[in-house]
């Protein structure tokens, strides 16, 4: 049977209709606007832009996975970002700061699961409150200030998060390679095994598919989604200190821009919505994705007002898509009532 | 953890589950009262009501899905500590649980169904999933006796029939080496030839020696198989009756009369 075994082959490989359509894009803004998308800078700048976007992408992998939301991330990358800028720049107390900033990341994750897990309010209602209750604590806290982070270049800490270790290199593209996508692809890396090799991404797919069955086959559902929301925080810390190094600045929206995009990253990238299937490099790729369509849009000529509308419809458009392509029910009811369109006969018949 | 559950073979026990004077509240509403149960060795236990007679109530506070209000609950004679009775410790004890619809996750594949909640797992949590798969093969040919007929250990759950999903699920439980199984109505809305491989599956379960609590709204269906059938009604246990005394008919007139009554 050479058939099903190339639609075996190409349902093995994880995320690949993403990856085709991340080609295929990639392709037409090489066409539309060769002078950027042909040249290594475009790139190199990628790999300084993307990973914050990427670590809170695949932290909602997980979250969506497991048929839950997380809406607080915007206020963690506030809330974190100021923890950290402000032990950094007015306390100088330098990877003190970053584990501070982490540590505060994970307890507003660990409240969170906490709400969601042990108090029962839905996720969604949960994490929008306790969204705006970190986002104003932040505001309030610092005082709406923004905090510039000037010698930043001289620490450690920015040149080990964020640094540029090639530097000096004679090469102009290598010179420009950040750190941070060395720190994202290891996190990356690691999350995948964890999601598809280990106990816990299991039970966070087994608990995305039905919380009752989990609850029969002996998970612990509770501790899980507290676990859960915890690793959102500790992500969205990473990508808060991320940012906030690599721009030298902190301010107090600087989340504010990540929520549609992380979320259309991972939906995009072929994890459920109705939970229990999640695709770790279906997320990187819908990333990327997202990305090059704001650097792609703007290069090939249109003006940034168009990047969210175009982001908004393929993120619709690509829901559809995996709604009607994965969900086999589904897709009979569609067929089903467009058959009963045609039987209507406004349209013309069907051989 | 009791040092009976390694030494199955060994009858040091009277019954393997005995419930006493067990009560169960959600808020002000009472699911079960004053039951009195005991489950002994290798019987077929059929148990029947009609719905909301706390059926189910009953199997999730046996299985440690819920703990109860009040009540004693013993496991080979041995009384357990319900502060930390829980799913994991009854299957630590060898009680299985085959739910009606919520025994297997659709979306994924059988080997993870086989195997969640109890991984062959090294000590940092990663899943072996090369013996994992190789197990779960030898359980789906050998145990549930599926060969040839398209199901491999990466189909999705969604993709099979019912019976195919109550097979899966006993032959999982089988594994796992049960003294008890517990099936919660595991025949409905299955079709007739499905029904049969059900309760061929309950048979296997009997011949193997264990023993097996049948949930069932179809009276025939538990009648063929049951050895014992206990009546609950309105949460108490209110009759049991032997299906040799009673035909399936007379059992039906019976179970409309305990409805009339009350």
């Amino acid at each position: 049977m050479p058939k099903s075994g190339v639609i075996s082959i190409l349902q093995g490989v994880e995320g690949l209709p993403i990856i085709v359509v991340f080609a295929l894009l990639l392709a037409l803004f090489m066409y539309t606007a060769p002078t950027v998308f042909l040249q290594p800078f475009i790139y190199t700048t990628f790999l300084s832009t993307l990973p914050p976007l990427i670590l809170l992408a695949i932290g909602l992998t997980f979250v969506i996975g497991a048929g839950e939301i997380d809406l607080c991330f915007p206020a963690i990358i506030a809330f974190s970002g100021f923890v950290f800028a402000v032990l950094f720049k007015e306390y100088n107390l330098g990877w003190i700061a970053v584990a501070a900033g982490l540590a505060s990341g994970v307890l507003v994750g660990f409240v969170n699961g906490v709400l969601v897990a042990k108090i029962g309010i839905p996720s969604f209602m949960a994490t929008l409150a306790t969204q705006f209750f970190w986002t104003g604590m932040a505001t309030v806290l610092s005082g709406g200030k923004s905090y510039a982070l000037r010698e930043a270049e001289q620490s450690s800490v920015w040149q080990w998060i964020v640094g540029r270790p090639f530097a000096g290199s004679q090469t102009a593209w290598l010179a420009q390679m950040p750190m941070q996508a060395l720190w994202t692809t290891i996190i990356v890396l690691f999350l995948w095994l964890i999601l598809t090799r280990h106990r816990f991404g299991e039970h966070v797919l087994f608990i995305g598919d039905s919380n009752e069955v989990s609850r029969v086959v002996g998970i612990d559902v509770d501790r899980e989604k507290i676990k859960l929301f915890t690793l959102m925080g500790f992500l969205a810390a990473c990508a808060a200190i991320m940012l906030t190094l690599e721009n030298k600045n902190f301010f107090g929206n600087q989340g504010q821009g990540y929520l549609l995009t992380a979320i259309a990253s991972v939906l995009i990238g072929g994890t459920s919505i109705f939970g229990g299937r999640a695709t770790i490099i279906g997320t990187v790729f819908g990333c990327f994705i997202i990305g090059m369509i704001e650097a792609g849009l703007v290069a090939t000529g249109l003006t940034g007002a168009w990047v969210r509308t175009v982001q908004g419809l393929i993120f619709l458009i690509s829901i559809i898509f995996y709604l009607y392509a994965d969900e086999p029910q589904r897709r009979r009811t569609f067929f089903a009532r467009f058959g009963r369109f045609q039987g209507f006969g406004r349209v013309q018949s069907v051989e | 953890m009791t040092a009976s559950a390694t030494s199955p073979d060994v009858p040091t026990f009277q019954s393997i589950v005995r419930l006493e004077r067990v009560q169960k509240f959600f808020g002000a509403v009472q699911a079960l009262r004053d039951v009195d149960l005991s489950i002994a060795r290798n019987e077929i236990v059929g148990l029947i009501g009609d719905n909301g007679a706390g059926k189910s109530t009953l199997i999730k506070v046996m299985t440690g899905v819920t703990p109860p209000t009040a009540g004693r609950i013993y496991v080979r004679d041995k009384l357990i500590d319900l502060s930390d009775y829980s799913v994991r410790m009854a299957h630590d004890l060898s009680i299985e649980t085959v739910y009606q619809d919520k025994s297997l996750a659709e979306k994924q594949p059988l080997w993870r169904n086989f195997f969640v909640g109890r991984q062959i797992a090294n000590r940092f949590g990663f899943i072996d999933i090369k013996r994992e798969k190789e197990i779960a093969d030898q359980i789906l040919k050998d145990v549930i006796g599926f060969r040839g007929v398209g199901i491999t250990v990466d189909s999705t759950i969604g993709h099979l029939s019912g019976g195919e999903r109550q097979g899966i699920a006993i032959g999982r439980a089988m594994h796992y080496n049960a003294d008890l199984i517990v099936l919660d109505e595991p025949t409905a809305a299955l079709g007739v030839a499905e029904v049969r491989k059900v309760v061929d599956f309950v048979r296997r379960i009997k011949s193997s020696g264990r023993a097996c609590i049948y949930i069932e709204h179809n009276l025939a269906h538990v009648h063929e198989v049951a050895e014992r059938l206990i009546v609950l009604d309105r949460g108490a246990i209110v009759a049991e009756i032997l299906p040799k005394d009673m035909s399936v008919i007379e059992l039906t007139e019976y179970l409309i009369d305990l409805q009339h009554k009350s």
